[in-house]
């Protein structure tokens, strides 16, 4: 249960190695060690991420998960709430995968499509059936600003983030009624692994800010943020230029 | 649990949402305590008969059911996430008095305003109030609530004779504090609803001339002061309690209003009261609106408040008439007072230290002074002795409460408390608690494992859960 001043009690991430999702657990261990359940492909960085949690105080568990195995992901989600509620899920694997290479190569594209969007999907569905019986809980979903138009240089990793958070941004009032709140977060550029070697983009956060801004929005039931606040306004803009200008903005 | 769901129900396999009846989504709600903190949604089943609350009982599913009734506690113990939240507030018979004895039987969903009203034609009061009479008898019993009279009267569970208990295997048994289930008695006493549903209690009430107080009142200049007076003499009153300034630091930190008194025979009324001497004499005033922002309640509106409060106190007076409202609840002059903290919502932080700890104690005053959060319901009493109850909080010693509105580090500042709280000794109070951790409660209730095996035995599958039993692991 997640009390009064905003301490859950269990976390449950999606995603187990990535940066965001691991600075948003630190951030709750922080104030309090609790239950966490990484979900990710085994592999060294996952006991890393483990161990590093652990050092915390907290009990954490990992959990055998593959984005694109969607058959098995009921069974993730039921083994996670097995040893008792999920206070905060947070959703937050995906690829971002080489956008000239997603749009030439039928097997790029469908890896990006089913990681980021058919993955998410899946395993948004076996969530909600446990959270709507549960009664209580966050669910953060992961999205990206690049999911709001689509730009050239990344449209394919882009299209999947559509359609992810239209999904999640949906279910936010599907599980309303059950009292489970989702939040959607579309963070900009963000330095991490995914985005290692790139020109950061106006805007840019670390891992650490984008946690902020998902732990305040779970505190206050926030159904859609975006990281940092200001792209919110940026985005509203660029939903709206004319493509003829749109396409000019350098990449 | 999932075996437990009656045979026959036409719902099966392990999504099944509505154990209860087909229907039953449309009562779907969230809650919260008075607190407004932390909601969640349940199923909300209002009943009206004991066929209908053991029906409700034996077919609970999965996530349990749990007893409200009118949501006076602070946290999450009458909240149910996923499962049934029975509203008791439509079982509201009084069953029968025996004036002479002093004995009322009621219905676990009486409240103790209607109950109030109803006694005092007879010149008979409730034993024990606690700072509101909008809480019912049930919930009185579950949370073994206490007042300003607990140095001499312990706490609401010392006055019951006899309850009726709905247990998991859908019976009602009728359980005294010495006969042969008395353990089960005493586990329901401050059992927070977690060992049935209370349906039923009879109740020893004392007998008065009046509805009024003699009261005595006494300003004080510091803490120090304050124990020193509360030490020399609660024993002279029956009634005793302390508000203090929690925003007052250096010399005049502590500095509190006391006031102490006895029921008031009819020789001690003005002429123009001693007419109707047991009348009910409780106004309210109006019922807040929900329009309150959040920060409304801050450090400035309350040092106002505060200082305001203090100075109109008289330093000392004695023997002043005090009504119902003056004397006990003049939180009840606003209903639903809550709503002024905003849609944030607040905790309240009540804690108590055995004497000796006066150390841990003031400490505790100066974190909370000198911490920028801000409380108004600021009350201090001495307790007297506990009762048998194993979850009961009462213990001999000092008691503290704060009302605070939720603000950032706020969870910080409660979890340093609590660390002194329990390094003295002392305990918090789960009809309050809304954020502290499984393992700090286990170490303030050195008898819990002992109330956990009278649970165990009683409910063998958990049907009783509560948000409550789920973050404490009760």
């Amino acid at each position: 249960m997640i009390d009064a001043v905003g301490n859950p009690q269990s976390l449950f991430l999606l995603g187990g190695t990535s940066e965001i999702g691991l600075a948003i657990a630190e951030r709750y261990a922080a104030r309090r060690p609790l239950r966490i359940v990484l979900a990710g492909r085994p592999s060294p960085r996952l006991d890393e991420a483990a161990a590093r949690l652990r050092a915390t105080g907290s009990t954490v568990t990992t959990l055998p998960f593959d984005a694109r195995k969607p058959e098995t992901h009921a069974d993730v989600v039921e083994k996670a709430f097995a040893e008792g509620d999920i206070d905060i899920t947070v959703v937050a694997f995906g690829l971002l995968g080489d956008n000239e290479k997603a749009w030439t190569d039928v097997e790029a594209a469908r890896e990006l499509a089913e990681a980021n969007y058919v993955g998410a999907v899946t395993v948004g569905v076996a969530l909600a059936d446990r959270l709507r019986r549960q009664g209580h809980g966050s669910l953060v979903a992961l999205s990206s600003v690049a999911g709001e138009r689509a730009r050239r240089s990344n449209f394919v990793y882009g299209s999947t983030k559509a359609g992810m958070d239209a999904f999640y941004y949906g279910l936010t009032d599907a599980l309303r009624p059950y009292g489970v709140h989702v939040t959607v977060v579309r963070p900009g550029f963000v330095h991490t692994k995914m985005t290692a070697g790139m020109k950061p983009a106006p805007l840019a956060q670390t891992p650490e800010q984008v946690a902020d801004v998902v732990v305040d929005a779970v505190r206050h039931h926030k159904e859609l943020v975006w990281a940092p606040a200001a792209f919110r306004w940026v985005m509203s803009v660029l939903r709206h230029l004319p493509r003829a200008i749109f396409r000019r903005i350098p990449a | 649990m999932r075996g437990t769901r009656a045979p026959g129900n036409a719902r099966s396999g392990p999504y099944t949402l509505a154990p209860v009846e087909a229907g039953i989504n449309d009562l779907r709600r969230p809650l919260t305590g008075w607190g407004r903190t932390a909601p969640t949604t349940a199923h909300v089943l209002p009943v009206s008969g004991l066929d209908e609350l053991s029906r409700a009982v034996r077919e609970a599913g999965e996530r349990g059911i749990i007893a409200r009734g009118l949501g006076r506690s602070y946290g999450d113990p009458a909240q149910n996430a996923g499962g049934v939240v029975v509203d008791m507030t439509g079982l509201n018979r009084i069953q029968g008095v025996d004036a002479d004895a002093g004995l009322v039987t009621v219905d676990a969903g009486v409240s103790l305003d209607a109950l109030m009203r109803r006694m005092l034609p007879y010149g008979l009061w409730i034993p024990v109030l606690p700072g509101t009479r909008q809480v019912t008898v049930g919930g009185a019993i579950a949370s073994d609530i206490h007042g300003k009279n607990h140095h001499k009267d312990g706490s609401f569970g010392n006055h019951v004779k006899a309850l009726d208990l709905l247990t998991a295997d859908g019976e009602i048994r009728t359980l005294t504090p010495d006969g042969p289930e008395s353990e089960l008695f005493w586990a329901t006493v401050g059992g927070m609803g977690l060992t049935g549903i209370i349906t039923r209690a009879t109740i020893q009430l004392k007998r008065v001339e009046t509805a009024y107080f003699l009261v005595d009142t006494d300003r004080t200049a510091n803490l120090d002061e304050l124990m020193e007076l509360l030490t020399a003499g609660d024993d002279d009153y029956t009634y005793s309690v302390a508000w203090f300034d929690s925003m007052a630091t250096g010399a005049s930190m502590g500095r509190a209003i006391l006031t102490r008194g006895w029921s008031a025979k009819v020789a001690d009324l003005p002429k123009k009261l001693r007419d109707d001497p047991l009348g009910f004499n409780a106004p309210q005033l109006f019922t807040a609106p929900p329009i309150f922002p959040n920060g409304l309640v801050n450090r400035f509106t309350i040092r106002a408040f505060n200082e305001l409060w203090y100075r109109k106190a008289p330093k000392s007076r004695r023997n002043e008439v005090q009504n119902i409202t003056q004397f006990f609840h003049p939180l009840d002059l606003v209903g639903e007072w809550n709503r002024v903290y905003g849609s944030n919502g607040f905790l309240q932080y009540q804690f108590v230290v055995p004497f000796g700890a006066e150390d841990t104690f003031r400490r505790c005053i100066e974190k909370i002074s000198s911490s920028g959060h801000v409380s108004f319901l600021n009350v201090l009493k001495r307790f007297g002795e506990g009762n048998r109850a194993p979850l009961s909080f009462p213990t001999p010693g000092w008691t503290l409460t704060v009302d605070i509105p939720i603000g950032p580090r706020l969870g910080q500042l409660c979890d340093e408390l609590d660390e002194l709280v329990l390094d003295a000794g002392g305990r918090l109070y789960l009809a309050k608690e809304s954020r502290t951790s499984a393992a700090t409660l286990q170490r303030m209730y050195p008898r819990l494992d002992e109330w956990r095996k009278v649970r165990a035995a009683v409910d063998p599958n958990g049907i009783f859960s509560s948000d409550l039993s789920r973050r404490l692991a009760l």
